[in-house]
């Protein structure tokens, strides 16, 4: 295996990030979005998007991550098959504000459908669309009421996102890949 | 003033009020990151999220990088909704690390979790002054580092072949996986054979079948395992050269738009001095392993060392 594709050279590695706002290449997607995604600052905004609702989407990347095999025998394109995941599916029924729960409730049921297909090995939904997502909803509650973030800037989440992480999402932290199963198991005991 | 009915304001002026509070109510203000000595003209032309316009708000000598949002796109619902949409994720996130990116070529920046709204510039340079000093000492963390991204593929042909030197890295071999051998002997002519051994030829056939299936997982599992071991032996290596490390989560192959198995996905920060001998110290674990292809990315915004615990 002689010719190792580098895309690093030391010349050129610097030069593509030095001029990628001159129109040089731009970052990979999977590149930006583990470090946007999941690292910088965290700080409480006026805007309380609560941070889970973009964790709640790594959940997802992760969770894809470990049963790649799965997704691939099913042949998806998640994001743009998967409801949870499309915006035009949402803001259908989203415009009225009281469907948050519902939503949350619906959501939740299809996890336990897809993590039942999952663990029984049957990789298709029971309705035969793909989705891949972790039973947040319960957790996510409890997160919410036992964490209220002050709205002044001053209690700001000062842990380490990747320690939120874990405490939050047990289930996709670092796991090897392929083994949703057993993770599940250590979910639920 | 609650009791003053009559002098009250012009109903012009209460008009315009109104419109004022209205645009007010529309907009919110997102904010990239915090840098420090940041010279203002270095945004200027800098196009944010949504394509807006991006400023500075200055207070305590940082520097808070911010544009206007509406709020029909980043108030808590759309966001809800917008934050699991790949595509506007993806407009978003990229339109955060080129403000980012640029600034953190121009001074020292802070990059801030996606998605941090603020009402408005004044809360924006109210919390710059509340968290000052921890801004500061993230900051003083990041001060002439990068980070750099590497990550390292096991070459699946690599990985098929079979292991002909023990600890010899992952060398593809000439010899196919499936010996011809084997197949002949599953094949037509096992017929004679099996007969006088009084065996069936079916289970015959079958047997070798298993047994060479099983020997071809076993070797795939060695290969990885040894892909496993080179990557963790590189990682600690390049380490050796970093202020501090990281490795991450394999990448999903239709994000990175890469098969194979990703045995490596690490970040690293680097002294800006040391950037060189990182580079060839990469270039050379890559070149060193054979079936294992080194990718390295950067200089990155140090993204992944803003924790205050790295």
């Amino acid at each position: 295996m002689s010719d190792i594709p580098w895309t690093g050279t030391p010349s050129t590695a610097r030069s593509t990030a030095l001029d990628a706002r001159a129109g040089g290449q731009p970052a990979n997607l999977a590149d930006l979005l583990e470090r946007i995604l999941d690292k910088g600052i965290v700080i409480v905004g006026d805007i309380r998007i609560n941070l889970l609702d973009i964790e709640l989407l790594t959940i997802k990347l992760r969770l894809l991550v470990a049963s790649v095999d799965k997704a691939k025998e099913m042949g998806i394109d998640w994001w743009e098959h998967d409801p949870s995941l499309s915006s035009k599916a949402r803001r259908d029924d989203d415009g009225a504000g009281g469907t948050g729960a519902a939503e949350l409730a619906e959501e939740n049921r299809r996890l336990r459908e897809r993590l039942a297909a999952l663990e029984s090995g049957d990789a298709r939904p029971p309705d035969d669309r793909p989705r891949l997502e972790p039973a947040h909803a319960e957790p996510r509650q409890d997160r919410q009421s036992a964490k209220p973030q002050a709205r002044d800037g001053q209690a700001p989440d000062e842990r380490d996102p990747d320690e939120q992480a874990r405490d939050e999402s047990p289930r996709e932290e670092r796991a090897p890949r392929s083994e949703p199963r057993a993770r599940d198991k250590e979910q639920r005991s | 003033m609650s009791g003053a009915p009559s002098s009250g304001a012009p109903p012009v002026a209460d008009a315009v009020n109104q419109a004022d509070q209205a645009d007010q109510a529309d907009t919110a203000v997102y904010l990239y990151g915090v840098a420090r000595g940041l010279d203002p003209s270095e945004l200027r032309g800098a196009s944010g999220v949504a394509g807006a316009p991006v400023r500075g708000v200055v207070a305590g000598g940082l520097t808070a990088l911010v544009s206007t949002v509406r709020l029909a796109e980043y108030g808590e619902a759309a966001l809800r909704a917008n934050l699991e949409d790949l595509a506007w994720l993806e407009a978003t996130a990229r339109a955060h690390h080129d403000i980012v990116d640029r600034a953190a070529h121009a001074a020292p920046t802070a990059p801030v979790r996606i998605a941090t709204i603020y009402q408005d510039d004044a809360r924006v340079a109210e919390v710059l002054g509340a968290q000052a000093e921890r801004f500061r000492s993230v900051l003083d963390r990041l001060t002439g580092r990068t980070e750099w991204g590497v990550k390292a593929w096991a070459d699946p042909s690599a990985l098929d072949a079979p292991d002909t030197h023990s600890g010899g890295g992952l060398a593809p071999s000439a010899e196919p996986p499936t010996g011809p051998p084997a197949s002949a002997r599953s094949g037509s002519g096992s017929g004679s054979e099996a007969s006088r051994l009084g065996a069936e030829p079916s289970a015959g056939a079958g047997t070798a079948y298993l047994l060479r299936r099983q020997r071809e997982r076993r070797r795939r599992e060695d290969a990885g395992r040894r892909a496993a071991e080179h990557a963790g032996t590189v990682h600690e290596d390049l380490a050796g050269l970093a202020v501090a490390a990281r490795r991450h989560a394999p990448q999903d192959p239709r994000l990175s738009g890469r098969s194979g198995t990703q045995v490596l996905n690490a970040a690293y920060l680097l002294d800006d001095e040391r950037v060189d001998d990182f580079l060839a110290a990469a270039r050379s674990a890559g070149e060193r392993l054979a079936g294992v292809e080194v990718e390295v990315t950067g200089p990155w915004p140090p993204y992944s060392f803003i924790g205050e615990d790295t």
